[in-house]
């Protein structure tokens, strides 16, 4: 992931300007990379450095303090409840992806290849990202009226006599989690998927159509692939949006639900922060292992 | 990826001590320039000086902070959070706050702290008055002490300095009480049609998937304990301090209520439990006073049903910051003294809570208002809050009757176990199951 921002200032361009200015050019080098590297490292190799560090310590009820101990790393990995708890986040992450993979590709899809004037694809475009305008979680909390017992959807449902008796796994269930993480995160999936399929070069598909391709055939063989860059960018924003995700897993589910990101909020609600440092340390490294498969799948620089 | 490692090794030049120190240095700057310099205010008048309160939304109201500048003069700044953030404050920023008004059960966390200061009995005008729950722990000569985290039992402390409790009253006050109430299960009695008694009624098959407990685990297990003890599975030796066993026991009987599909939600926030009562998504469920108020606010009956097995209790109080001193200090105790002195007390009774100093209040109320929140009277005409919301009719009586009734049938007060880590752990998995 680091290495990535870093390549994107290539040294040669750099070698040119300090000839211009008279700068040598290793120094031409560190200046421009300097102010990347202080931001991540502040913000990013700190922090990180401190929660390990914090996640060696020990705790009581109200304080924390330094030590050395391998408690909370054994607690956590022996426990039921963790394996139980990455189960249920990787169900959520395996469901929420396949959800916002179709629908985004899909989407992505009709904007790319049936909208043919720019000026309707980019104005259907900005439509996708209205629900943007608002907050995260009001359009997650405005599911709560519409799903719940007497919601409107029990209430049309009833009406139109579909059913007698109200729906009740609409609300506080998985089905609920899963529905507002596909709302939520699936234009994370459209924008990267639409990008990619704009880059495809159109005389491809003309050429496979040329060969005899069918549709599908196109579909599968030329577009697919080509999209897989797009694919798999969005497939990183939303595997990394809902593993760490506590709170929406908490509203959705009406509280009965665990996600790991749950977990560690319980902990540093209760003052264990050391604990929850060792449950963010996992994470942390569950998710990198996740992100490193997910970049062996398909090289994003080479195809970008 | 080279030069990044070059970069980072220079960084690592500075300990990250030297780092946090800097950061520390910071915030505690920021935080000293909200009180004025403290060399400066012995030439001020009392006027000037700023106290910064914090607790939980029950008790941190702005009324109370506009009063406190007409009476006495000073300023009083309010911050409301919820009762984990309020123990987190407590225990670990001790210089963002001059009174904690917390929970006694949070206090027998966090007194071991050392963040809070001992107060002298000697300077509080109304200690006498202070009802014996707090002092004692009897409520009247004959009351037996409810299990759990009594407030007397950590409301007392040996001496300035002292980092341990008192079993008897020493002259030295961890918190000043100022707001307690008797808390039980919420119905929706148009919803449910007949009369419920029990707390085992919580797991009553008839109410699968309408029934919600609280998501908080030292009050959640307290409710759940109420609920095994009333459907005769568990004899409990303290609910408010379980062995390892009696928790594992506890939890499994909710974890396989749970699983059949008993509850429709848990709830962590006040909003929340509001919401499922008034949704009609949950018909009985472990609820708090105000919340039973602003349901029936929206014109929606709930009740906040009285049990024959008792309540269960909370009480809060106001404690000082150990770097109080000087001219703050004075004023902080001329603060608490202003407190136990009826108008507080007033303005909290008529929201259903009761004041450490009933007797004081009184003169701020009306007798109506006494006579329905106090003495479990019939209203003679509409009873309302001190917001102006009409809480009951002429003719109405308030459910569980008067406060001897309610307070003398605590079965136990919210509290902290010694097992509270495990406890922990297995909500959790109550949680993840």
């Amino acid at each position: 992931m680091t290495d990535m921002p870093l390549d994107a200032a290539p040294p040669a361009e750099t070698s040119q300007a300090s000839e211009v200015r008279t700068l040598p050019g290793w120094l031409a080098s560190w200046l421009l990379v300097s102010p990347l590297a202080l931001v991540l490292a502040v913000f990013l190799l700190i922090p990180i450095a401190v929660i390990v560090t914090v996640s060696f310590w020990g705790y009581n009820e109200w304080d924390f303090f330094p030590d050395f101990t391998f408690e909370n790393y054994e607690y956590l990995l022996s426990s039921s409840v963790t394996w139980a708890t990455y189960l249920n986040t990787l169900k959520y992450v395996a469901l929420s992806w396949l959800f916002t993979a179709s629908i985004g590709f899909t989407a992505a899809y009709f904007l790319a290849f049936h909208i043919r004037s720019t000026v309707w694809q980019v104005a259907l475009f900005l439509v996708c990202t209205i629900p943007f305008w608002t907050s995260n979680i009001i359009r997650m909390i405005s599911w709560v009226p519409f799903l719940g017992r007497n919601g409107l959807a029990n209430q049309f449902l009833q009406g139109i006599g579909v059913i007698d008796e109200p729906l009740e796994f609409l609300l506080f269930s998985d089905f609920a989690v899963v529905l507002a993480f596909v709302h939520l995160y699936t234009l994370f999936m459209v924008v990267p998927i639409f990008n990619s399929m704009m880059r495809i070069d159109r005389s491809l598909i003309e050429a496979a159509r040329d060969q005899g391709a069918s549709g599908f055939q196109i579909l599968t063989n030329v577009i697919l692939p080509l999209s897989k860059p797009g694919l798999m960018i969005g497939s990183i924003f939303v595997v990394t949006l809902v593993m760490g995700d506590f709170i929406t897993v908490r509203f959705m589910s009406g509280s009965q639900s665990a996600s790991v990101g749950r977990i560690i909020q319980n902990e540093i609600a209760l003052l264990q922060y050391p604990a929850a440092a060792a449950s963010a340390v996992v994470l942390l490294i569950t998710v990198l292992i996740m992100i490193a498969v997910m970049l062996r799948l398909v090289d994003i620089r080479k195809e970008l | 990826m080279t030069e990044m490692k070059k970069v980072t090794t220079k960084n690592g030049g500075w300990s990250r001590r030297a780092v946090l120190k800097g950061g520390a240095a910071a915030v505690g700057a920021a935080a000293g320039s909200g009180v004025l310099g403290a060399p400066m205010i012995w030439a001020q008048e009392i006027k000037d000086v700023t106290l910064r309160q914090f607790g939980t939304g029950v008790s941190n109201l702005n009324e109370v902070a506009q009063k406190v500048k007409e009476d006495l003069g000073f300023t009083l700044e309010m911050t409301a959070l919820d009762s984990d953030s309020v123990t987190q404050r407590a225990a670990t920023q001790p210089n963002s706050f001059d009174i904690a008004d917390i929970e006694y059960w949070i206090c027998k966390k966090v007194w071991g702290a050392g963040n809070l200061q001992a107060m002298d009995t000697s300077k509080i005008a109304n200690y006498d008055k202070i009802v014996g729950i707090f002092k004692s722990g009897k409520l009247t000569p004959e009351s037996v002490i409810a299990q759990g985290t009594a407030p007397h039992t950590v409301g007392f402390t040996e001496g300035p300095g002292s980092k341990t409790f008192a079993d008897t009253e020493t002259g030295w006050m961890t918190l000043i009480p100022t707001i307690y109430n008797a808390d039980t299960l919420g119905i929706r009695p148009d919803l449910i049609g007949r009369p419920i008694n029990n707390w085992h009624e919580l797991l009553n098959p008839e109410f699968q998937g309408k029934a919600s407990i609280l998501d908080i685990s030292s009050i959640g297990i307290m409710d759940m304990a109420m609920v095994c003890e009333s459907m005769g599975e568990i004899q409990y030796g303290d609910k408010g301090n379980m062995t390892t066993e009696e928790i594992d026991k506890t939890i499994a009987i909710f974890t396989d209520a749970k699983k059949r599909g008993q509850f429709r939600a848990f709830w962590k926030s006040f909003d929340e439990s509001v919401n499922f009562m008034a949704s009609g998504e949950v018909v009985i469920q472990s609820m708090w006073s105000p919340a039973i108020t602003a349901v029936k606010s929206k014109g929606i009956p709930c009740v906040y049903q009285p049990l024959e097995e008792g309540y269960r209790s909370w009480g809060g109080g106001l404690g000082l910051s150990a770097a109080l001193s000087g001219i703050e200090l004075e004023a902080a105790y001329e603060y608490i003294n202003w407190y136990l002195s009826g108008w507080v007390g007033g303005f909290l009774m008529r929201q259903g809570y009761y004041s450490a100093v009933p007797e004081t209040s009184k003169e701020f109320m009306t007798e109506n208002e006494w006579g329905y929140w106090f003495e479990g009277k019939e209203a003679v005409e509409p009873i309302a809050n001190p917001f102006g919301d009409v809480m009951a009719q002429a003719g109405e009586v308030r459910d569980g009757g008067s406060f001897y009734e309610r307070m003398g049938s605590v079965a136990c007060w919210n509290a902290v176990m010694d097992e509270n880590k495990y406890l922990v752990r297995k909500w959790n998995e109550f949680i993840a199951a």
